[in-house]
């Protein structure tokens, strides 16, 4: 399992190799890529995003180990960037491997799921009318429903 | 005890951290205590179902006892992903 929380850049498709590399025992790789949007009604310049030291990394293990209880997987990796991003810039990747691409699908959700409301990150948009922070939308709560 | 605060909640009382002093038992009692203080804390926690909570980094609630916490931060829903 590798969790890393980080204001560099990272190349998704090489994380991805590093991930799956020497792995016979895996039948299934799912990864989900997320991309800094520009949904056009207001150019974003910048996406800032913040995070709380210390309690993000530990929130991101808890996340990836209640997956790793729930499912039947080889590994888990979740990569999670901060700082101010410009759009169509990589924001962050979750990667499952598993034996049979169900647990693989379903856990690589319940990363996104848990990610986006309860890891301590917070996105603010900067445009050329000012700058908000991005609210949390209830859908999201509601999609912890399922699991 | 060192509090913490994030994102909005950090801009409307204008700065990351600091530490109090306090004998409020709960978070509430803090919060309490705060409001009282000066009106950006006022406006920081207007409206308390905005906001979370978390005590040395674990997610609590309002109602959660201070006994023994070293760090407390607010901070608005997350927003990850």
């Amino acid at each position: 399992m590798r969790i890393s929380v980080q204001e560099a850049s990272f190349d998704p498709g090489q994380e991805m190799n590093a991930f799956a590399s020497g792995r016979k025992d895996i039948g299934a790789f799912v990864t989900f890529t997320g991309v800094v949007r520009d949904t056009g009604e207001q150019k974003l310049q910048v996406m800032e995003i913040e995070h709380y030291p210390g309690m993000t990394e530990a929130a991101l293990r808890d996340i990836a180990q209640q997956a790793v209880s729930r499912w039947s997987l080889g590994d888990v990796l979740v990569i999670h960037r901060y700082g101010t991003l410009k759009p169509g810039e990589v924001i962050m990747m979750v990667a499952t491997a598993a034996r049979h691409r169900k647990d693989a699908f379903e856990a690589a959700e319940f990363l996104m799921d848990y990610l986006k409301s309860r890891a301590p990150f917070w996105k603010r948009e900067v445009t050329e009318n000012g700058a908000t922070w991005v609210a949390a939308r209830d859908a999201d709560e509601d999609a912890l429903e399922r699991w | 005890m060192d509090v913490l605060y994030f994102a909005w909640v950090r801009e409307r009382i204008g700065l990351p951290r600091e530490k109090l002093e306090t004998s409020a038992r709960t978070v509430s009692e803090l919060v309490d205590e705060l409001v009282a203080r000066e009106e950006r804390y006022a406006a920081a926690f207007a409206d308390r179902s905005a906001l979370r909570v978390a005590l040395d980094q674990e997610l609590s609630g309002f109602d959660a006892s201070l006994s023994g916490v070293r760090e407390v931060a607010f901070f608005p829903p997350m927003t990850g992903g």
